[in-house]
């Protein structure tokens, strides 16, 4: 399949293909961090995941209508305001559902499954009761529209740079507050052992509580972002679910370094076999490498030693 | 009637009797053939919540990807079907005679060598056992036998459900893609859409179905069955002990997905066609929640979890389309957190006491006057 094609072009293919990757790699990113802190840290799958950033879009694309309509001079900046907006959207529901489902359910995870996509459907009917059937789209600002042109052959959109960055950011603060401050050691204390935590004076129910309103968060961010690399509708969460569980458990639940590394291999895997072959395909063998790889090593990448 | 009752308990017999009275009579002589054939349609879901409850209720081990095994025994089934469609003469106006209409509009010029094998009956039978079956136990000795369970495995199944619908969705050529396999006509020259086809079909899937549900039960009463239960409460004491809990969880889940394939040939059958709708992440969930409302320990609350939540779905969906899906995700919610055992839960709790001191009272009110009636005997 590379027969046809001059090393110069294959190098070109590469770099584009690669950065094409790179933004599917940033919702993956996003998406799973959220993730792997639910899953990984407190063993919920969280199967309405998908809806919470879907949730982050909507409001991401409320936002810019407001722009639009009432402060069109602020429109270029518009894009911090939502994603602020977003994160705290996404995390108060998390929140709340956290208190009235999930908290009910942490001696059952694979209940929360079930429950958790119960709510994904409640979600999905009101997004398309609120916001209608119809995908929406969002307007970018003029700055982030248009690509940078690094050489003849290779063009690097400027909304993927910025995604990215972004993505960069709310890694690095969510790797320093899980790992730096007092309360993302309450959390890794309360994961390590819930009833010791407890007794040396955590108080563990609003720790969960926190931590899954922050997962949440991170995946109305992720819907932020989303917003520019496609259109938002009531079931688009969907499509994203499984991929961002493969990545998470890939990279080994625990690990939020295995998240990022896995979340990088499945997405530049993806894009670079997206160019050689229909998107469907490569989307199957993306995913069967994964899972044959799962088979291999069911602990995933980065797996923590831990005592059962 | 000893065996008889020690292969079902009171309750259970009163069960099965039920689900008989309704299954074979009271629906058939009842409902006309449209809204029979839709419960032929939901009863093929009942075998894979059957499947269900061997392979989550009694092993512990919820399986994601019962779409997939459904979807495999239908497409077995709907290539037998397609292929008989395809004859030569129906096929005249295509630019290949003789293969389905799909093949022909993809350019596809000759019939797939994995296609050939279909023409035979015997063949497509066997394979919509045994393909499900290999499947299932392939994934199963990958993961069982490297320790893999719970979440993991629900998560992984998962998967493999998507890749098989984006597989089928793909290959358009070959399976038809997001229509799937459509206009099926004739098994072995017998027309299976007039009505008395649909209502001969529908007496078909409800036999096999109690075949099955024979099955399950007779897996449930025998050691078997109680070591699926002990390995589900606790797993390490059964590996303890010395059995191989790999080998039992490959059993419960190759058991599972050969149910649900025959669900699903039975879906290609009644319904007329197979697509990758009934393959994916979505369905496979779905079929996990008919069981979940029907009682996930219950064989036959299981069934009526399939029977009336597909019901409930196709009248909600009929005449309050926006509320369906608020409906089955209250609806879910509420059994997860409330009633874990389902349907079959709730019989258990509140219905069965009164009917048994109904039992009990007209029974020691029959002894006080000299005429008992033996125990069980009016079921004969």
């Amino acid at each position: 399949m590379f027969g046809d094609y001059s090393l110069g072009d294959l190098g070109s293919i590469f770099v584009m293909q690669g950065f094409a990757g790179l933004i599917l790699f940033s919702v993956y990113v996003l998406m799973a961090l959220g993730l792997a802190i639910i899953f990984g840290q407190m063993g919920v799958i969280n199967m309405a995941h998908g809806e919470f950033m879907i949730l982050g879009a909507y409001v991401t694309w409320m936002t810019s209508n407001l722009f639009q309509a009432y402060l069109p001079s602020l429109f270029a900046g518009y894009f911090f305001l939502a994603m602020i907006l977003a994160f705290l959207a996404s995390g108060a529901l998390g929140m709340l559902v956290e208190w009235a489902l999930i908290r009910h359910l942490y001696k059952r995870p694979l209940d929360t499954l079930l429950a958790t996509w119960g709510l994904s459907l409640m979600l999905q009917q009101a997004y398309r009761s609120v916001f209608g059937a119809r995908e929406v789209g969002v307007e970018l600002p003029q700055w982030m529209l248009g690509s940078l042109h690094v050489t003849d052959s290779i063009e690097v959109p400027i909304n993927g740079v910025f995604v990215m960055c972004l993505t960069l950011l709310i890694t690095i603060s969510v790797a320093y507050v899980l790992y730096m401050s007092r309360w993302g050691r309450q959390v890794r204390a309360v994961v390590q052992n819930r009833i010791m935590a407890g007794a040396v004076g955590i108080n563990t129910e609003k720790v969960d509580r926190l931590t899954f309103g922050l997962g949440c968060g991170i995946a109305g961010v992720a819907g932020s972002a989303f917003t520019m690399i496609g259109s938002t509708g009531p079931t688009s969460g969907q499509l994203y679910i499984v991929d961002t569980f493969l990545v998470v458990v890939f990279g080994g639940a625990a690990s939020l370094l295995g998240t990022i590394a896995s979340a990088f291999s499945i997405s530049q895997t993806q894009s670079t076999l997206e160019f050689f072959m229909s998107g469907s395909m490569a989307k199957v063998l993306t995913l069967l490498a994964v899972v044959g790889i799962l088979m291999l090593r069911p602990q995933g990448l980065f797996a923590l030693k831990v005592r059962k | 009637m000893i065996i008889n009752s020690r292969f079902f308990n009171r309750s259970e017999l009163m069960g099965f009797i039920a689900l008989a009275a309704v299954l074979f009579v009271i629906l058939p002589l009842t409902l006309d053939v449209f809204r029979l054939n839709l419960v032929a349609k939901y009863l093929t879901y009942a075998f894979v919540a059957l499947g269900l409850v061997l392979c989550w209720g009694y092993g512990g081990i919820l399986s994601l990807g019962q779409g997939v095994f459904f979807g495999l025994g239908g497409y077995c089934m709907a290539m037998f079907l397609k292929l008989e469609a395809s004859s030569v003469e129906n096929t005249k106006i295509q630019s290949t005679p003789g293969i389905p209409d799909f093949m022909d509009w993809n350019q596809i010029t000759a019939l797939p060598l994995f296609w050939q094998p279909f023409h035979s009956l015997t063949f497509t039978i066997l394979a919509i056992i045994l393909v499900p079956g290999l499947f299932a136990l392939i994934i199963g000795t990958a993961m069982f036998k490297r320790r893999v369970g719970g979440t993991y495995f629900a998560i992984i199944t998962q998967a493999v459900a998507a890749i098989l619908t984006i597989l089928i969705v793909g290959q358009q050529g070959y399976t038809g893609g997001i229509n799937g396999m459509t206009d099926l006509r004739t098994l072995k020259g017998w027309d299976i859409r007039p009505d008395h086809a649909k209502i001969i079909l529908y007496f078909v899937e409800v036999v096999l179905l109690f075949a099955c549900i024979g099955i399950a039960q007779f897996i449930r009463l025998t050691k078997l069955g109680r070591i699926l239960v002990a390995m589900r409460e606790q797993e390490d004491r059964v590996r303890f002990s010395g059995y191989s809990v790999a080998n039992f969880k490959i059993f419960a889940f190759c058991m599972a997905a050969v149910f649900a394939a025959i669900g699903g040939a039975m879906f290609a059958l009644n319904v007329g066609f197979m697509s990758p709708s009934f393959v994916g992440i979505v369905p496979s969930i779905e079929m996990v929640i008919y069981t979940a409302v029907g009682g996930r320990m219950s064989i036959f609350g299981a069934i009526w979890g399939a029977i009336l939540v597909n019901f409930a779905k196709t009248s909600l969906s009929e005449s309050f389309p926006q509320l369906w899906l608020f409906g089955l995700g209250a609806l879910f919610i509420a059994v997860v957190l409330a009633f874990p055992n389902g349907l079959s839960g709730l019989w258990a709790d509140y219905v069965q006491p009164r009917i048994d001191r109904l039992f009990a009272s007209r029974k020691s009110k029959s002894d006080w006057n000299g005429n008992s009636v033996a125990d069980g005997a009016p079921a004969e």
